[in-house]
């Protein structure tokens, strides 16, 4: 009992990090209707930001506790990692809206080569570590809870409520639903469809920063293909959760960590990712749009 | 392909008769003396320039001088091929060499059609000599020999402790891994998990829960030095108390960095410093009198001449294929390495790896030393 909760614990870490990158995905899937190959390399550079924020302070301040370094970290990543999103889309995808559909899709994944070939020149090939940050960790009845476990869960959460505020709840999020359903309609009623995109990326590259952050802090590795099997990962659990839905993305990103994880736990590790690539099939036979996407959705 | 053998075979041959007429076999040295590797090249010849010196000053081999033919093959391979038919043109019998793997095994194809001995100092990729050619030799261990000398010290000091076998799946890796395993199960210890990871996978905490269900306290690592120290971290901070060996592929100064702390007790395989061995001494003095310091692969150099010398001598024979006979089947030869005798293949039956481990030095850096 103790080993399947620890295994869940494990598996639902995983999949908190997975889908704060799955709504970026989703999200500009929604509006749009492009797959952002380009995301798992936002996330990569976010978490490369972070590192670099780190040294800065550590090399500054000699000593920073570790709340305050990771606090300053996952803001400067967000901003920086935002900044590249909105300039990546201003450059790359919006001079090819209203090309044919395939267009913005090689240009995703020219720019994904070259954030991930950038970071490999400016910051060599290597695996850059930095030193453990928090290393507490508390015991309930034989389950180990780490207290970076902790902050993953607590600011995952945080960010989705504030996330599904923005968007429910808010003129902007309007504005993106709206544009999400038509955007000739929407521009017609005084909607800045292409401002509503430009915040969509940079929204979703915020919280890909964020999950860079806690990539850095969890694991304490990141080098510039660190990028890419994250990015996969959480591409997966937006299809299987239904890409556009955000709901949907939260979801599939829970469920590839707890797959993943409960499956080594039981059988293998090697075939762990066999396991959920093989559950998103059967998925999508019967669900072809994905556990909560919305079959309707008609994209022009 | 056959056709160009033809001429060049013609040439061996007469090459091979004039040679003979001097009366001096010669030893290629085919090594990369320029390029990246150079400094390993100039290893290479040196080493076996001195034993050369060495030998001919006691009197040579069989009543005949040994001399020295250089083959650069800037660690290329279509440069090692050049290298190898330029020998063969000259008459060359024995080659030293060469010293990269990709090199080597090619080469060796090249050599063995034109009946050429070869002897590497450095290549330790198993498939030099698992190809069945009668020609291919090496001085140093192989890849998958470390796994023996992991299993022997895991069976040694954890013999009832519940093992954790984990691999990379790389050719590598799962080599060293499994060759360990097979070590332990043969001295009757049995793993209790055996797992392979993917290469750039980074979350461990559920293989981590699943060893500690198990009640692992050491786990083995065939595989590289990221991942190793990516584990290491990981084992910390899920308080699991175990400790972890690995391979040569773990030896970077990078894997403290990443493992932190954690890299306390680490412990790993590679091989020696040959020159601390009694049998090196004073081959080494020679050397350091001449203002050369016979780091890494010279001295593996010097004993793959004196494993030709001396074969050939206990043979009484300068034929490559009969010397060849004569090193797999003659036993022991004293070498700058000490005891050495090889296989079948052509192997060194004495595996060259010892344990080192990581500790925490008096300066509050962690650094690895060879264990006594």
């Amino acid at each position: 009992m103790e080993y399947f909760a620890q295994q869940v614990l494990n598996g639902v870490t995983l999949g908190a990090i997975y889908a704060l990158i799955a709504l970026g995905y989703t999200m500009v899937y929604g509006i749009i209707g492009m797959i952002n190959f380009a995301h798992g390399d936002i996330f990569m550079v976010g978490g490369f930001t972070a590192l670099i924020v780190f040294l800065i302070l550590v090399s500054l301040f000699y000593s920073v506790p570790a709340a305050v370094a990771l606090l300053v970290m996952t803001i400067v990543a967000m901003l920086l990692t935002a900044l590249w999103s909105w300039l990546i889309e201003r450059v790359a995808y919006r001079p090819l809206r209203g090309s044919f559909r395939l267009a913005p899709l090689i240009t995703a994944i020219g720019i994904s080569i070259v954030l991930s070939n950038l970071v490999q020149v400016l910051q060599g090939p290597r695996n850059k570590p930095i030193p453990p940050m928090i290393s507490q960790t508390y015991e309930f009845g034989g389950v180990v809870l780490t207290l970076k476990q902790v902050v993953i869960l607590a600011v995952t959460s945080a960010l989705l409520a504030l996330f599904w505020f923005l968007v429910n709840k808010t003129t902007l999020g309007r504005a993106q639903r709206a544009c999400e359903q038509d955007p000739k309609m929407a521009a017609m009623l005084g909607i800045d469809v292409d401002r509503t995109i430009s915040l969509t990326f940079i929204m979703g590259a915020a919280l890909a920063a964020v999950a860079g952050t806690m990539f850095i802090m969890y694991y304490g590795v990141i080098s510039f293909s660190s990028g890419f099997i994250p990015g996969v990962k959480a591409f997966t659990a937006a299809v299987l959760g239904g890409i556009g839905s955000i709901q949907g993305a939260v979801l599939g990103g829970l469920l590839i960590g707890l797959i993943e994880a409960l499956w080594s736990a039981y059988f293998s590790v090697d075939y762990k990712d066999v396991a959920a690539f093989s559950i998103l099939i059967v998925v999508l036979i019967f669900l072809p749009s994905g556990l909560l996407g919305r079959a309707d959705v008609e994209k022009v | 392909m056959r056709k160009r053998l033809v001429p060049a075979m013609a040439v061996a041959a007469l090459a091979a008769f004039t040679a003979g007429a001097h009366a001096d076999v010669i030893i290629g040295v085919g090594a990369p003396i320029t390029g990246p590797n150079a400094a390993f090249g100039a290893q290479i010849l040196r080493g076996a320039q001195q034993a050369v010196d060495d030998i001919n000053a006691a009197g040579g081999v069989n009543g005949e001088k040994l001399k020295i033919a250089v083959g650069d093959d800037v660690s290329d391979p279509k440069q090692g091929i050049s290298v190898a038919n330029k020998f063969i043109a000259d008459g060359v019998k024995f080659v030293v060499g060469h010293y990269n793997s990709g090199v080597s095994i090619p080469v060796s194809e090249v050599l063995a059609e034109n009946g050429v001995l070869e002897i590497s100092p450095a290549s330790t990729n198993p498939r030099y000599t698992e190809r069945g050619l009668w020609n291919t030799f090496r001085m140093c261990g192989r890849d998958d020999q470390q796994g023996i000398v992991a299993g022997a010290y895991l069976t040694e000091h954890f013999k009832d402790a519940k093992i954790a076998v984990v691999h990379d799946k790389t050719p590598y890796g799962q080599g060293v891994a499994d060759e360990t395993k097979k070590a332990l199960n043969g001295a009757g210890v049995h793993e209790v998990m055996y797992e392979g990871i993917n290469p750039g996978d980074v979350d461990f905490s559920v293989l981590i829960a699943k060893m500690k269900d198990a009640g692992v306290t050491v786990v083995y690592y065939g595989g590289l030095h990221t991942e190793a120290g990516l584990i290491l971290r990981q084992l910390a901070d899920q308080g699991l108390k175990a400790t972890m060996m690995s391979d040569d592929g773990t030896v970077s100064t990078e894997i403290s960095s990443i493992a932190g702390d954690a890299i306390d007790g680490f412990t790993f395989t590679f091989p020696p410093d040959p020159r601390n061995r009694e049998a090196a001494k004073g081959a080494v003095e020679t050397f350091r009198k001449a203002g050369f310091e016979p780091e890494a692969y010279t001295l593996y150099s010097y004993a793959s001449v004196q494993v030709i010398a001396e074969a050939a001598k206990a043979a009484n024979s300068l034929d490559p294929a009969t010397v060849a006979e004569e090193i797999k089947k003659h036993g022991i030869f004293k070498t700058v390495l000490g005891d050495r005798s090889f296989n079948e293949k052509g192997d060194t039956t004495n595996p060259d790896y010892v344990v080192y481990r990581w500790k925490k030095g008096e300066d509050g850096k962690y650094n690895y030393n060879q264990l006594p």
